[in-house]
């Protein structure tokens, strides 16, 4: 009986504490993290070239963009093996789940196109076209607009998830990287990687109503290139990864003040904050690690090894 | 002469956008014929610069769907054995007036002294030499190929970097070469190197086959030396010297480690994106002349958006302000020197299969732009048609 039990967790795996996946764009891998021990305790194979990564909202399926497989995959967390791919259209960089839990938003950064897929039929919904080089991804709380921010083309393009169609251009300091809309659905924050700043839309009228740059002391200003941001789970902050400045900006959301930078590993993309809402994961593209924080007092607590070039990251909570 | 002209008429099919003048670009060439080289088997791309010109008037189209921006650009080659300056003529007579020119320097001065080219934007994607961008520089031409001095200086700090203190170099007889060799020299003397020694390659052996017999000799009386540099710029014999010379040494210059304004082994930054776009459209990888000319069009697409303009005066203007922030795949934004119109770019050093290095490094000071590190700075131009912007 108790070796049957024993068994059982055995084969259960990874799955027993809170997690943050990892995946390593170089390595074709991801990475699984235990939030709490802050080890890893899993690794498994991918396509080629795993970027975007994001959970179901059951959290037991793992989408994977593997851009150079152009493919989108889904993975079985539990047991981490891949059980089907998605149409995802060529080169899927980046994307994003609606609410619904049913439509992915894919970048595809070879096509220059916005490709929406049904999750549940495995079916092409759409296909948008949007300007050169397709990356940030972020939908808005309510499902309505999803916004594709085109790297080359300097955009953010408004995309009404109705009709499938855009609905507004808001041009943008060079290289958007990353959209993340805040948790009440009112703004847009978009970050310019090469312009080094961040800039806030109101989502109503669209229109700009703040910028944000950053300064570090002793560091050269072409090197703040800000990529992912992630809202603190109160909403107060966003942390923005400054690429390779090595550092977060932890701005105010009110204010648009950077309250201060917090030194983390070479190269940082993207972000996941832990499901018990204490800690956030950076992942390190150049050190090939993930760099830990305390959300409280927003220290440094551990470097975790990871594989090589880690670009995206998400959470999943303890089954 | 031959004239093709690409349309991009990509109507502005969002609402609400307004509907700008189309932005007229030219593509102007000057063909010539390569003189011989010892090796036939890596021929020069006819296409060369052409085709980065192509794909960027696509990115540019794209966003311009977007922005009300049209972009049309039409392709005059003229051949080596027809006059050059009555077709430019011609071409300006018609209209142009933003104009992306692959010449040799002679051809691109007698076009931008052309009366009917004052006020027009010139982009030289294809002459590296240094006198363009001094002595010889135009008001209405700017320069996104980077020069003989930036790629000499990204090396020079590059050697600094590694402490290779003791140098070598052979040089070739081609006035490229001898240009090249000069602005080594003087990024050594610019970052407190020294040349132990220097020899002239004026063999006409076929080294196809000699190579293993004449290298080691040649060498053989250079003083001891941590890396030879080669001057090298057509691709002669530099490639015969590797693993033949008398001391095992790295090569570097025109062979070997490679400060280049681009290759085909160029990754980080996004730029595997921009490298596939153009394998797809090429075929072949993208060379120095193709970034060039693909970053002319770049930076007047981004000037045509932000300044909301398609006058010449007014693009010029935008790009030489420092508003220019253009996005380039190697990291740092490109924009233009207001003192010689030259691009600010960063210079990979490169070999055939890998970036070794990208200048400018940590270390190199600037009070303004790192990058002005690398080329002939402010305060030491010779370059008086931009006005004193001391």
């Amino acid at each position: 009986m108790i070796r049957a039990l024993l068994l059982t967790t055995l084969l259960a795996g990874p799955a027993l504490a809170d997690e943050i996946w990892v995946t390593n764009e170089m390595d074709d891998t991801v990475s699984v993290i235990d939030a709490q021990t802050l080890e890893v305790i899993a690794t498994y194979t991918t396509g080629e070239r795993p970027r975007g990564v994001t959970f179901s909202r059951d959290f037991t399926r793992l989408y994977i963009c593997a851009s150079d497989s152009d493919a989108v995959q889904v993975m079985d967390p539990a047991t981490g093996k891949i059980l089907h791919e998605l149409p995802s259209g060529e080169d899927p960089e980046q994307f994003v789940l609606a609410p619904d839990d049913r439509l992915l938003y894919i970048a595809n950064e070879d096509d220059a196109i916005t490709t929406v897929v049904d999750t549940q039929t495995r079916k092409l919904v759409a296909q948008i076209d949007v300007g050169v080089e397709p990356e940030g991804m972020g939908i808005s709380p309510d499902g309505r607009l999803q916004v594709t921010t085109s790297e080359t083309t300097n955009m953010a393009h408004w995309i009404d998830t109705e009709t499938h169609k855009i609905v507004a251009n808001s041009l943008v300091d060079p290289r958007p990287r990353h959209a993340e809309f805040s948790p009440d659905g009112r703004q847009l924050w978009v970050s310019s990687e090469i312009g080094g700043t961040v800039t806030i839309f109101d989502t109503e009228t669209k229109a700009e109503i703040g910028k944000i740059g950053f300064a570090l002391p002793n560091i050269r200003a072409e090197k703040l290139q800000p990529v992912g941001m992630v809202f603190s789970p109160d909403a107060t902050r966003v942390f923005v990864a400054l690429g390779p400045a090595n550092h977060l900006a932890v701005v105010d959301a009110q204010s648009f003040e950077v309250e201060r930078y917090i030194l983390v590993g070479r190269r940082v993309w993207h972000m996941a904050i832990s499901p018990d809402q204490t800690r956030l994961f950076t992942t390190n593209g150049v050190s090939g690690d993930v760099t830990v924080i305390d959300l409280a007092s927003l220290e440094a607590l551990k470097t975790i090894k990871v594989g090589r070039f880690p670009w995206g990251a998400a959470a999943r909570p303890t089954p | 002469m031959r004239n093709i002209k690409i349309f991009s008429a990509v109507l502005a099919a969002c609402a609400g956008v307004a509907q700008a003048e189309a932005l007229r670009i030219d593509w102007l060439e000057r063909q010539v014929t390569p003189p011989p080289v010892l090796s036939n088997m890596q021929a020069i791309p006819d296409d060369l610069g052409h085709v980065g010109a192509v794909l960027g008037l696509g990115d540019i189209a794209t966003t311009g769907r977007f922005t009300g921006q049209d972009y049309e650009m039409s392709s005059t080659r003229i051949a080596p054995e027809d006059d050059f300056l009555p077709a430019a003529r011609a071409l300006l007579a018609d209209g142009a007036r933003v104009l992306i020119v692959k010449a040799p320097a002679e051809d691109l001065l007698a076009l931008a002294d052309l009366p009917e080219a004052s006020g027009a934007l010139i982009f030289n994607t294809a002459a590296p030499e240094d006198a363009l961008r001094g002595t010889d520089c135009r008001a209405n031409l700017l320069h996104t190929l980077p020069s003989h001095a930036m790629r000499a200086d990204a090396l020079a700090q590059f050697i600094v970097l590694k402490r290779w203190g003791k140098l070598a170099l052979i040089a070739g007889t081609h006035p490229e070469d001898q240009g090249f060799a000069a602005a080594l020299r003087n990024s050594l003397a610019k970052f407190g190197l020294k040349l132990g020694a220097e020899k002239t390659w004026a063999y006409d052996a076929n080294m196809r086959r000699a190579a293993a017999a004449e290298v080691p000799l040649f060498t053989q009386d250079l003083p001891e030396h941590d890396l030879l540099l080669v001057a090298d710029e057509l691709g002669d014999f530099a490639r015969y010297i590797a693993y033949n010379t008398w001391l095992p040494r790295p090569l570097a210059g025109s062979e070997g480690a490679q400060p280049v304004g681009w290759a085909g082994v160029v990754e980080q930054n996004g730029a595997a994106q921009l490298q596939n776009r153009f394998r797809e459209l090429a075929g072949r990888e993208m060379a120095p002349e193709d970034y060039a000319a693909w970053a002319a069009i770049a930076a007047l697409g981004e000037a045509a958006t932000r300044a909301g303009a398609t006058d010449a005066e007014v693009l010029r203007a935008y790009l030489l302000s420092d508003k220019a922030r253009i996005g380039g795949f190697l990291g740092r934004p490109l924009s233009f020197r207001d003192w010689n119109g030259q691009m600010r770019q960063p210079i990979p050093i490169v070999t055939e299969r890998a970036v070794v290095a990208l200048a400018p490094f940590e270390g190199f000071l600037h009070p303004g732009s790192e990058l002005d590190t690398l080329g002939r700075d402010r305060p030491e131009t010779t370059c008086t048609a931009f006005g004193d912007t001391r």
